[in-house]
C-alpha cells in the first residue's frame, strides 16, 4: 500500500439504528478497499430455544425477538404454524391481523421517520436537537405512535410483547364498540400522514440510485401484510413455502448475523421501497394520490427515499385501519380448536422493515422438532453492504468526520433492526482516521 | 408515585428493572414496565408529577452497583449514564421531554450496573444485589411520603397485602 492513502471509517457503534453493530470502511486513495457491516446479535438463539416448546408457545416466545416488531413475529410464527396444522382462520381474524400490524407499522415508521431519520435530514445531532427548532413535529410523532401503541394494546393486550395472538386467532378480540373508539385518532393520523409524505418529499436527498433487486409479498387485492405470494422485479414469483429454495444464508466471519441472497444472483433488498415498487397498484387511492402528487411513482431506486415512502405506507396503515374497523364483525369464536398433529409449515410476512420467514416442523404432539427465522435486517445485509462500497466511493473526498456521518445516514435508510429487543447499548460513537 | 422499570426479560442482565418492579408488585405497590424507547417513556410519565426509572446500566462499576440520576440535570450519554440500543433510551427521553415540557417535576432514574446481555434468562449473580437495594431504597422512599400523608389524616395509596410487607409496615414505622 506504499504510496497510497489508506483511511479507515470506522463507526463502533451505530446509533438511531435498532440493535447494536458498527461498520467498517476502508479507503485505499480513492478505492473502496473493504466494507464490513458487523453486527453482534446471536441471532439463533431463538430457533434453538423454540425446539422441544409446544407450538402454542411460539407466538409469545418470538415476540420477545424484537420490541420495535413484535407483531411481525407473531404473524409469521401463526401463520407459519396454521399451515403445519391444516388450520384455517375466520375472515374477521384476517381483518384483525391486518388491524394489528397496521398498529405495528404506525408505532415502527412513526419512530423511524420523525425520531431516527429526519435529523439527518435536517442537519441536526439527533431529534433532542431538533426538537428544540421542530417542537411541533416532534409532538405530532409523539401522538402517532401512541395511536399504534393503542392499537396493539387494544388487540395484543399490552403494548410491549403483545400477548394475545394465538395459533388459530385471538385469545381475546375486541368489540366492535372498542374499536370505533380508534376512529377519531385514526383520522387525524390519516392527516398527519399525509402531511408527512409532503414534507419529506421537500427534503433533499443525496443522488444515489442502485440497481436493485426489490424481494416483497403481493397479494391479488392488497397492499401486502400476512399474505401473497413472494415476487422480485427480476422474475421471482414463487409460493412462500419455497423461499428456501431461492434464498440462501451464507456466514460471514466478521459478523454472527448471516446474509441472505437470492441463489445464482446475489444481493437484494427488502422493505418499504420494495413494497411500494412492487404493489404501487395495491395502494388505497389516499397513499397512492399523495405519492403522486409528490412525484413518487415506482421504481424509486433511491434508498435515502425511504423516508417518503414509510410516511405513505404511514397513510396506506391508517386509512386500511380505518377500513377494517369499517368492517369489522367480532368472530363468533375467537380462536379455532386445534389438534396436534405433524407438519411442516412456512410463512413471510411483511415486517416494517421487510419480509420475514419462519419455518416450523412439528411432531404428533404439536412439539416443535425445528425452527427457521429469517429476520429482514439479515436479508437487507449483503445489499447494505453492497450499496455502501458504491456510496463510499462518492465520499472519498468529503472530511472524514463528514463521510462518516453520510455513512450512518444511509444505513439508517434501511432502518435496519440489527440486534432488536435488547435495550442496552454504551452510547459512544468513534471514529478513527489512519493514514499509512 | 410512578415507578417504571425498564428492560428485557430475554436479555440476561437486561431484566433488572423488570425483577424490580415485580417485587415491588408483590408488595403491592403499583408499578408499570417500558420497553425503555424514548417516546413510549415520555407518554408513560406525562401527566405524572413524582417518577422513578428503575433500569440496567453500563458505567464501569461493578455488577450490582446503584446508581442513580435526578433528571433536573442533565443526564450525558457518556459513560456514567444509562443508554439504550434502540438509539433513544432513557437519557434521550429525558433531555426530550425536557426540550418538550413533558418532564415531570421530579423524576430519579436508578440504575443497576449490569455486564452480560445476551440472549438467554441467565442474570449476573452480583445484579441481585443491585434489585434488592432498589427495592429497598424505592420501598423505603414510598413508605417515607405515605407515612406524611397518614400523620396529616389522609389515605394511603397502597395498602401492604402479606406478611411480606412487614418490613415495609416496619419502615414506615420507623419513618
Amino acid at each position: 500500500m506504499t504510496g497510497h492513502t489508506t483511511k479507515t471509517i470506522r463507526v463502533d457503534t451505530l446509533t438511531r439504528v435498532e440493535g447494536e453493530g458498527s461498520l467498517y470502511i476502508k479507503l485505499v486513495g480513492e478505492r473502496v478497499a473493504d466494507v464490513k457491516l458487523k453486527i453482534y446479535e446471536p441471532p439463533r438463539f431463538f430457533e434453538a430455544f423454540l425446539r422441544g416448546r409446544h407450538f402454542s408457545e411460539a407466538p409469545d416466545i418470538t415476540a420477545r425477538i424484537c420490541g420495535i416488531c413484535p407483531i411481525a413475529y407473531q404473524m409469521s410464527a401463526v401463520h407459519a404454524l396454521e399451515k403445519a396444522l391444516g388450520i384455517q382462520i375466520s375472515p374477521a381474524v384476517r381483518l384483525l391481523r391486518r388491524l394489528f400490524y397496521c398498529g405495528e407499522w404506525i408505532e415502527s415508521h412513526t419512530l423511524h421517520v420523525y425520531m431516527l431519520h429526519a435529523p439527518d435530514f435536517l442537519g441536526y445531532p439527533d431529534v433532542i436537537a431538533m426538537a428544540k427548532d421542530h417542537r411541533a413535529l416532534v409532538e405530532k410523532a409523539l401522538r402517532l405512535k401512541k395511536i399504534g401503541n393503542r392499537i396493539v394494546q387494544l388487540l395484543g393486550g399490552r403494548e410491549i410483547h403483545p400477548i394475545s395472538a394465538a395459533v388459530g386467532g385471538f385469545y381475546k378480540v375486541p368489540t366492535k364498540q372498542q374499536l370505533r373508539g380508534l376512529v377519531d385518532d385514526l383520522k387525524w393520523a390519516l392527516e398527519v400522514s399525509l402531511e408527512t409524505v409532503r414534507w419529506t418529499a421537500n427534503l433533499e436527498f443525496p443522488n444515489f440510485e442502485q440497481d436493485y433487486e426489490f424481494v416483497a409479498l403481493r397479494h391479488s387485492e392488497e397492499y401486502p401484510f400476512n399474505e401473497g405470494r413472494l415476487v422480485s422485479n427480476r422474475g421471482l414469483d414463487i409460493d412462500t413455502a419455497e423461499y428456501e429454495d431461492h434464498f440462501v444464508e451464507l456466514h460471514v466471519k466478521y459478523s454472527n448475523a448471516l446474509h441472505s441472497v437470492v441463489r445464482g444472483r446475489g444481493s437484494f433488498l427488502v422493505g418499504p421501497l420494495a413494497r411500494f415498487n412492487l404493489n404501487f397498484d395495491k395502494l388505497p387511492e389516499t397513499a397512492r394520490q399523495v405519492a403522486i402528487d409528490v412525484g413518487m411513482r415506482p421504481p424509486v431506486k433511491n434508498v435515502f427515499r425511504s423516508i417518503v415512502v414509510r410516511a405513505i405506507e404511514l397513510v396506506f396503515a391508517c386509512a386500511e385501519a380505518l377500513r377494517v374497523i369499517g368492517e369489522y364483525e367480532p368472530p363468533a369464536t375467537p380462536r379455532v380448536e386445534i389438534k396436534n398433529r405433524v407438519g411442516v409449515g412456512q410463512a413471510i410476512t411483511e415486517a416494517p422493515r421487510g419480509i420475514l420467514y419462519h419455518r416450523y416442523a412439528l411432531d404428533e404432539k404439536g412439539m416443535i422438532l425445528t425452527a427457521k427465522i429469517v429476520p429482514p435486517t439479515s436479508q437487507n445485509q449483503k445489499r447494505i453492504e453492497d450499496d455502501l462500497r458504491e456510496y463510499a466511493a462518492q465520499l472519498v473526498a468529503w472530511p472524514m468526520e463528514e463521510a462518516t456521518w453520510k455513512c450512518e445516514q444511509a444505513i439508517r435508510s434501511y432502518d435496519p433492526c440489527i440486534s432488536c429487543a435488547t435495550h442496552f447499548l454504551k452510547l459512544s460513537v468513534d471514529r478513527e482516521e489512519i493514514r499509512v | 408515585m410512578l415507578i417504571i422499570g425498564c428492560g428485557n426479560r430475554q436479555r440476561s442482565d437486561d431484566i433488572a428493572g423488570i425483577l424490580v418492579v415485580e417485587k415491588l408488585q408483590k408488595l403491592g405497590i403499583e408499578t408499570s414496565i417500558c420497553s425503555g424507547q424514548a417516546l413510549d417513556l415520555i407518554q408513560a410519565w406525562t401527566g405524572a408529577d413524582d417518577v422513578i426509572v428503575v433500569d440496567v446500566v453500563v458505567t464501569g462499576a461493578p455488577v450490582g452497583t446503584v446508581r442513580t440520576w435526578d433528571a433536573r440535570h442533565a443526564l450525558s450519554s457518556g459513560e456514567a449514564a444509562p443508554a439504550s440500543t434502540h438509539g433513544l433510551g432513557i437519557a434521550e427521553a429525558i433531555e426530550l421531554a425536557r426540550v418538550l415540557g413533558r418532564l415531570p417535576a421530579r423524576l430519579q432514574v436508578y440504575g443497576i450496573e449490569g455486564h452480560r446481555f445476551e440472549y438467554g434468562t441467565e442474570n449476573s449473580p452480583e445484579l441481585a444485589y443491585g434489585i434488592e437495594e432498589v427495592v429497598d431504597r424505592i420501598v423505603g422512599l414510598i413508605a417515607t411520603q405515605e407515612s406524611e400523608v397518614h400523620k396529616q389524616g389522609g389515605v394511603l395509596s397502597w395498602q401492604p397485602r402479606s406478611a411480606e410487607n412487614m418490613r415495609v409496615d416496619l419502615l414506615a414505622e420507623g419513618a
